[in-house]
């Protein structure tokens, strides 16, 4: 972050800075987002190895938590069938704002492979929940994991707070979203 | 330190109500998204009823609808823990129902994964069962294991986790030139991790304290339940189809068929189910470093792969030891080159649906190491 | 035992309620057998010296078009031998007698077999949809089977 460089910059005086609130404030939820530890299908296994020694999750800031409440983001890590649609709508309700989701792997971007005789498949968890990132694959590498979790810091990072218009524009972009 | 007050009391005298719990499908140890409703008496656990079906993703009839050789990938992601193991069974049956004798160098590179798989399976389970109990530890030294053995399959198929790679009459791909030192010295690196994983986490004392006398199901209960694999080998059951009925060419190697014999606790209680996985990756590192010894280098892998795959009406019932039992696959082919109806008997579904008989009357807090221990995947109980 | 065999020695305890045997190439040998007598030849085959099948390897719901059927694939641990037995029944009257009380493993391929196939098992303490959801409707392995356009409110087809 160019925010942390200035302050051994000597003509800043040392200990001052200066920037926006709002850089602090996103830098900050940025760099420690929890997710709700939660697999679904094959990519769990992935996300799984992504946790382990190997790739090392927790080095982006990202804690496991059990519970909905205590998350910030969800990764839909497979399959969602009609019967654990449900489920995920919940979880997601539960969760507190602001909370951002992930799709991981093609399943739940689209259906994957089950796109067209899947008969109890969701095509494409969006269908009923916003989705922020989407990782193809099937499954998607470790590597395509982390790249991912790095695209959603960057969204966090340009996130509005104060702006209310620029706020209020994303959100209903969001919403628009949705509604298709 | 004052003196603890002793509360004496008599069981019978606490009012305890029935209650109902939902367990999952959000659940951090029931293994993905399977749902228990558990009745509850005070603590004890008095009856389960799992609901499953969170994860179907219409297996069969995507296997009516496609071509043989593309049911393979849908396969892998049935048992996506152990997919080499997986797509070895399926591939064996419509060999045998054209006739197809796959060569030497195949047999002996099936072999070598489909071990090097369960070695990966039983790394995944052990690793699992101590984080259910606690361990964090063992699950980061064993997925460190694991990811050389997935690099060797990558180095074969491409894929990390879903491979493809087992074709009917032969393999997708031949492996690399240093196959053979690759695979011995991660057979080596097993071993090492093992001796640890031994002190580290089986043989603890509060480990022992969570599973001993845990969980316990006799013999010809899991006979007549139809389990197989390591719920059934713990429980003393000599049983695995590796050397009851031979496929492949498995009657050539020299490995023993590890069974529970109640080392800390009752035969066929958790420890048991866990210390046979936990023995079992040794028996396969024998296993592979014999067929390591006698594999040919030379051969073409893609030799003997058919131009049409349009096998003869007829039907017919295949299955192999997988690291979680016995998976078998009834296909009915019509003489087209679409099966008629691939029907999957998934090793999980049918170890699964021994739980509500053998988690009554224990600690709602067993009752997940006793679901750890029967070792699920829910693609596969679902499908 | 050979499967020629135990056809012989069920042919002999059973007679008629044994249609048909087949053992052409490329089929595992199987029988065919009435639906009234399948209770009775299961807990024979289960029990009776030498033949032990005590290990019930998969029960299959099928759909032949015309008509739907179930095949059992049994196996003994003791004895290391496989048979195979089939039953049809009609579309319109799908009943099977369950054969939940020989072997426990059929309660859950019998729900399942129902639940895909719709196949109404006789007698089964708990016939209810495992797979599909409680209130799906249709059985989808049927050949037939058309999906659906929505389920609760979101859309099934791509």
């Amino acid at each position: 972050m160019g925010l942390l460089n200035k302050l051994d910059d000597p003509y800043y005086g040392g200990g001052i800075i200066l920037g926006k609130v709002e850089d602090i404030l996103n830098w900050g939820r940025s760099k420690s987002d929890w997710y709700l530890q939660f697999g679904l299908a094959c990519c769990a296994i992935e996300f799984m190895a992504v946790n382990a020694s190997h790739f090392d999750f927790m080095r982006f800031g990202c804690i496991p938590r059990t519970s909905p409440r205590q998350a910030d983001f969800i990764i839909i890590s497979g399959t969602v069938t009609f019967k654990m649609a449900e489920r995920i709508k919940v979880l997601y309700e539960q969760m507190a704002e602001p909370k951002y989701v992930i799709s991981m792997g093609s399943c739940s971007n689209c259906g994957g492979p089950y796109w067209e005789h899947g008969y109890h498949v969701l095509k494409g968890v969006d269908r009923i929940i916003p989705v922020d990132v989407y990782i193809p694959g099937c499954p998607p590498r470790p590597e395509a994991l982390e790249e991912g979790m790095i695209r959603l810091q960057e969204k966090i990072n340009k996130q509005a707070i104060f702006n209310k218009r620029k706020r209020l524009a994303e959100e209903e972009k969001q919403e628009l979203i949705i509604d298709n | 330190m004052g003196e603890t007050k002793k509360v004496e009391f008599e069981y019978s005298q606490i009012d305890s109500e029935r209650m109902r719990l939902n367990v999952g499908p959000q659940h951090p140890s029931t293994h993905g998204v399977l749902r228990l409703e558990v009745e509850l008496d005070g603590e004890i656990v008095t009856e389960v009823i799992p609901h499953i079906g969170y994860l179907h993703r219409c297996f069969e009839k995507h296997c009516e609808k496609m071509t043989y050789p593309q049911v393979i990938p849908y396969i892998d992601r049935m048992d996506y823990i152990c997919a080499m193991n997986n797509e070895w069974p399926y591939v064996m049956g419509i060999e045998k129902l054209m006739g197809i004798e796959v060569p030497e160098k195949v047999e002996y590179i099936r072999v070598i994964f489909a071990e090097l798989n369960r070695i990966a399976n039983h790394q995944i389970a052990i690793a699992t069962f101590g984080l259910d109990a606690g361990a964090f530890t063992p699950f980061l030294y064993l997925f460190r294991d694991r990811e050389f053995i997935l690099s060797i399959f990558e180095k074969a198929s491409g894929g990390r986790l879903l491979y493809n790679y087992y074709w009917v009459g032969g393999l997708a791909a031949d492996v690399h030139k240093e196959f053979k030192e690759d695979v011995l010295s991660i057979v080596k690196q097993v071993r090492e991790t093992n001796k640890e994983i031994a002190d580290l986490l089986l043989y603890n004392k509060i480990f022992i304290e969570r599973v001993a006398n845990v969980g316990i199901l006799p013999a010809d209960v899991a006979i007549s339940y139809g389990c197989s694999g390591p719920v059934a080998r713990g429980s003393g059951l000599a049983f695995d189809l590796r050397k009851d009925a031979p496929y492949s060419i498995y009657d050539r190697f020299d490995f023993d068929v590890v069974t529970g014999h109640g080392e800390v606790g009752t035969v066929g209680d958790c420890f048991d189910r866990n210390i046979v996985r936990f023995h079992e990756m040794e028996q396969s590192c024998r296993i592979i470093e014999q067929a390591i010894e006698q594999m040919p280098m030379d051969g073409d892998v893609r030799e003997k792969l058919p131009k049409k795959i349009r096998p003869p009406k007829g039907e017919i019932y295949t299955k192999a030891e997988n690291p979680k039992g016995e998976l078998g696959f009834y296909i009915v082919s019509n003489g087209t080159d679409k099966p008629e109806r691939i029907k999957s008997r998934g090793t999980s579904f049918v170890n699964l649906s021994v739980l509500p008989e053998i988690s009554k009357g224990y600690l709602f807090a067993d009752l997940i190491m006793i679901l750890g221990s029967v070792d699920i995947v829910l693609g596969e109980v679902d499908r | 035992m050979q499967a020629q065999e135990i056809y012989e020695k069920l042919k002999a305890e059973f007679g008629d309620a044994i249609i048909e045997f087949n053992a052409e190439p490329f089929f595992d040998p199987f029988v065919l057998v009435t639906t009234d007598k399948l209770f009775d030849i299961c807990l024979y085959l289960r029990d009776t010296q030498g033949l032990e099948f005590d290990y019930l390897s998969c029960l299959g719901g099928m759909d032949y078009k015309e008509n739907l059927g179930v095949v059992y694939h049994l196996y003994s641990i003791k004895l290391k031998h496989t048979f195979v037995i089939k039953v049809t029944v009609s579309k319109e009257n799908p009943f099977v007698p369950t054969v939940e009380r020989i072997w426990r493993t059929a309660d859950w391929h019998e729900r399942e077999a129902y639940d895909m196939m719709g196949i109404q098992f006789e007698g089964h303490h708990n016939l209810i949809r495992i797979l599909c959801p409680y209130d799906w409707e249709n059985f989808p392995l049927r050949k037939d089977y058309v999906q659906p356009d929505e389920y609760h409110g979101m859309k099934v087809p791509y």
